[in-house]
């Protein structure tokens, strides 16, 4: 009786053990397709696009023959509207956070701050664009012939592709302000700057919690203000982890295409942008723009090309933030 | 009173810039929920205006089954949501049953079984497939997945599939969604203590058993939030889908053919660059505020599960 138990029990221990191994073969091709639909990817594009990418394609702009076809101003507009983007949201995200992890009491409203945010990261990107299209693009028709603020105020407005309210500020000549943003670059960048800010605020608060609480502590001990504490050791220390949350924000805000579109990004822009007020296209508008044309080498080749370049910019960024990120990482 | 405020020697003037500079931190901290409100506000007015329009009607908009907002004739029939969102749908269930299994699976290897190197070398791997933009995506859907579809499925089974499929769009999506639950589940197994898997293995459990009767029970909230927060994100991504599901708003259910998600129609819509307060530019808009409303609903769903039946260990 015994020994059956025993053999029982043997021939079962072996079973269990094969089941494991089985297992552990599953969960390593699980893990494994990941990594062959990136390999399949990029030979797929190596293979269509490598022979696209040439000296056109940065120096032209888009053309209806594909040999002449270039992406030199979704280049330019892409990198614009990320400088842009980062000039908005660093100050606006770096406020947020130190509000949040420094200032701000334990209460509902913190309660509900923390919470909305949570929110707003996953809110589709689709859905931001819409926001910036009706309080950027068109601020709710303020600004147009028939709206009850113009009237109201007897603004002069003007009609057609200039509609809405234009003026100089403080009279100057070079400050130019236009109502509605309409599709400008100012637009664009301040509707990247809304989709990202969520993603800013949670790794700047990262950063800033992790300064060790001695610091702060040995800082009022000087003597020092809250502002100085905060402003000459606290940010100080946590600036490396913000600026690399930042860039990486970034590279996810040149990626986006949909938010653009929604806004009214041309996917034809045969001039360079001279001041924020100008029409402007990205590298993935172009590149849709691209794929949705008929011809091969347009849909196929052209899009490979741009994707390439595409892909080697944001890796760029990347590797920047993760160089940043070791270098000027201090460890307690 | 007076005394204690000054008590460091900090002047009327210091303690004034000290007021207004956490004035301006407490407009910054609160900007978001700004943001929100823009959100809310944006959708909600022009959406009311879409309602409001006699050519539309509320009832027909959630019930109706055609939705051919772009026909000549102007109708409350050609205003039926429900192709979009069935179309939404479909291709969201299909990449999580891709993402799902394959994204628990990578994270249960990377957290029980991975050496430290192989997690250096796996790691970077889903990070960069995380961070590819989805138009790359929709390329990959288009130039490689599609023609390997088509080619099993004509010469193997003799059904046509259409070049614009939803299969194509749910696998990409799948692959795009596989890193999104595979870091929210490593994370969810990881704090699961050791003392429990230790438990398991001294009552003479095999690896495979204590994984799957005591690790995965334990994690199950994290694990369902991940589930919920992928669905979400398939819900409202827009590029890829737009790219290989094509523009066809239909009720099916067959992944062989060409569907239109909510996000597509309204990318198709704005790239055409309807004027504002007409009927097209107003039904994006309507559109917008059910996804909004859908993927809102699935996060705080998400969340709650997270919260409620998280099983707290110490």
């Amino acid at each position: 009786m015994n020994n059956n138990h025993q053999s029982d029990f043997r021939e079962n221990l072996k079973n269990r053990h094969t089941i494991g191994k089985w297992f552990y073969i599953i969960l390593l091709a699980c893990l494994l397709v990941g990594l062959l639909m990136l390999t399949a990817l990029i030979i797929d594009l190596a293979v269509e696009g490598h022979a696209w990418i040439r000296p056109e394609l940065f120096s032209n702009y888009h053309s209806r023959k594909p040999e002449q076809a270039g992406m030199k101003s979704a280049i330019i507009g892409s990198l614009i509207v990320m400088a842009l983007t980062g000039l908005f949201s660093f100050p606006l995200g770096i406020g947020a956070a130190i509000y949040l992890e420094e200032y701000a009491k334990k209460n509902w409203l913190t309660n509900f701050i923390n919470i909305n945010i949570n929110n707003l990261a996953g809110v589709p990107s689709i859905v931001y664009g819409m926001l910036g299209l009706a309080v950027f693009g068109r601020m709710f028709g303020l600004f147009s012939t028939d709206s009850w603020l113009v009237k109201l105020l007897h603004l002069k407005v003007g009609e057609g592709t200039l509609s809405g309210l234009q003026f100089n500020l403080f009279g100057i000549s070079w400050l130019e302000i236009h109502l509605p943003f309409h599709k400008s670059l100012l637009a664009g960048a301040l509707t990247m700057t809304l989709l990202i800010l969520p993603v800013v605020i949670i790794s700047s608060r990262e950063a800033i919690r992790s300064v060790p609480n001695t610091i702060r502590e040995a800082a009022f001990g000087l003597g020092a203000t809250k502002w100085q504490v905060v402003s000459k050791q606290v940010v100080p220390i946590a600036m490396p982890g913000i600026i690399t949350g930042i860039i990486l924000s970034l590279s996810r805000a040149i990626g986006e295409t949909a938010p653009l579109i929604i806004m009214g990004a041309f996917t034809y822009v045969p001039f360079l942008p001279k001041s924020i007020w100008d029409q402007f296209t990205v590298m993935p508008i172009q590149i849709y723009n691209w794929i949705t044309l008929p011809q091969t080498e347009f849909r196929v080749n052209l899009a490979a090309a741009g994707i390439l370049v595409f892909l080697a910019i944001l890796l760029t960024f990347n590797a920047i933030a993760v160089l940043l990120r070791k270098k000027l990482e201090i460890k307690w | 009173m007076k005394k204690s405020s000054t008590f460091l020697g900090h002047s009327k003037k210091e303690i004034n810039r000290e007021k207004i500079i956490s004035a301006i931190l407490f407009l910054c901290g609160v900007f978001s929920v700004l943001v929100t409100i823009g959100i809310i506000v944006s959708l909600f007015s022009e959406t009311i205006g879409f309602f409001s329009r006699p050519e539309v009607s509320l009832l027909k908009f959630f019930t109706g089954t055609t939705w051919r907002p772009l026909a000549s004739k102007v109708s409350p029939d050609n205003f039926g949501v429900l192709p979009l969102i069935t179309g939404t749908l479909l291709i969201a269930f299909l990449s999580a049953i891709i993402s799902v299994p394959l994204g628990l699976g990578s994270a249960i290897f990377l957290s029980e079984y991975a050496s430290e190197r192989i997690r250096d070398i796996f790691k970077p791997v889903l990070e960069i497939l995380a961070g590819i933009p989805s138009i790359v995506y929709g390329y990959f859907a288009i130039s490689f997945i599609t023609p390997i579809i088509r080619k099993v499925f004509e010469n193997w089974f003799g059904v046509e599939v259409s070049f614009f499929n939803a299969l194509s769009a749910s696998i990409v999506l799948g692959i795009m969604i596989i890193p999104t639950v595979a870091s929210i589940s490593e994370d969810a197994l990881r704090a699961v203590p050791r003392s429990l898997r230790e438990a398991g293995y001294s009552l003479g459990a095999t690896r495979f058993e204590v994984i799957t009767k005591i690790v995965v029970p334990a994690a199950l909230s994290g694990i369902t939030a991940a589930f919920i927060l992928a669905f979400s994100r398939a819900v409202g991504e827009t590029m890829a889908v737009t790219i290989a599901a094509g523009s066809t708003p239909q009720i099916t259910l067959n992944p062989l053919k060409s569907v239109q998600t909510m996000t597509a129609f309204i990318v198709q819509v704005s790239f055409g660059d309807a004027p504002s307060g007409t009927i097209n530019g107003q039904s994006i808009f309507a559109v917008g505020a059910t996804l909004f409303v859908m993927t809102f609903g699935m996060n705080v769903i998400s969340d709650l599960v997270m919260k409620k039946f998280r099983e707290e260990y110490e």
